[in-house]
């Protein structure tokens, strides 16, 4: 298989809008350029997928400064469920929830937004990544 | 000065990578072989995102142009 055509994948852990945004702009991104893209999502960013959770303000990673925080916050870019849908349109685009993270909190399936298509468990993940690259954010 | 027959133009001035690049597919998607489409783009990304998904999408890239704070990008839906 072409390198071009293999799949990424995105493993979402952080739950905070500006690395939802940086991922969503890297699946949108893979998946116009045709390549397949599968989303897991564990922990922090599991939470931010909930019904009704989505559009909610999700803070910003401590990485950003008190200087960068509002210029982040201002930026017009699209909002990450914005750009995922968009990713879903124009591609493949796989969003899995992590089966031990819905444990962990206590998440059942109708707790979760439409966007996300299912729950799998890791292994099932780790064979849809195939030999392609896998990303930790 | 383009003498190019443009069939749609977009404006996405003011937009953040990649909305351009994603009002352009939308926009070809909706089109027909052989339509021209113009795009309006201040994000600097456009520059090499246009390009990029022009080749991958095998549609022909016609001209970009520089213009004050924007580029425009003619694509011709090809297939």
């Amino acid at each position: 298989m072409d390198e071009q055509d293999k799949p990424i994948s995105l493993v979402l852990f952080s739950g905070t809008d500006d690395k939802l945004t940086a991922a969503a702009v890297l699946a949108v991104g893979a998946a116009a350029m045709g390549r397949p893209v599968n989303v897991f999502l564990q922990y922090y960013a599991l939470d931010a997928f909930r019904n009704g959770k989505v559009t909610q303000d999700h803070s910003l990673s401590p990485e950003a400064s008190e200087s960068q925080a509002p210029i982040v916050r201002a930026h017009n870019s699209q909002h990450w469920s914005d750009l995922l849908r968009q990713a879903k349109d124009v591609g493949e685009v796989n969003i899995q929830a992590c089966a031990l993270s819905m444990d962990m909190f206590g998440i059942g399936r109708e707790d979760l937004d439409p966007i996300v298509d299912g729950i799998e468990g890791v292994a099932a993940f780790i064979a849809s990544a195939g030999d392609g690259q896998v990303v930790f954010i | 000065m383009s003498t190019l027959q443009i069939d749609k133009s977009i404006d996405a001035r003011g937009m953040a990578c990649p909305g351009p690049l994603m009002n352009l597919i939308g926009a070809i998607r909706q089109g027909q072989v052989g339509q021209v489409f113009e795009v309006l783009s201040s994000d600097e990304g456009s520059k090499t995102d246009i390009p990029a998904w022009v080749t991958k999408a095998k549609h022909e890239l016609l001209e970009v142009r520089e213009d004050a704070g924007y580029a425009h990008f003619i694509v011709r839906k090809a297939r």
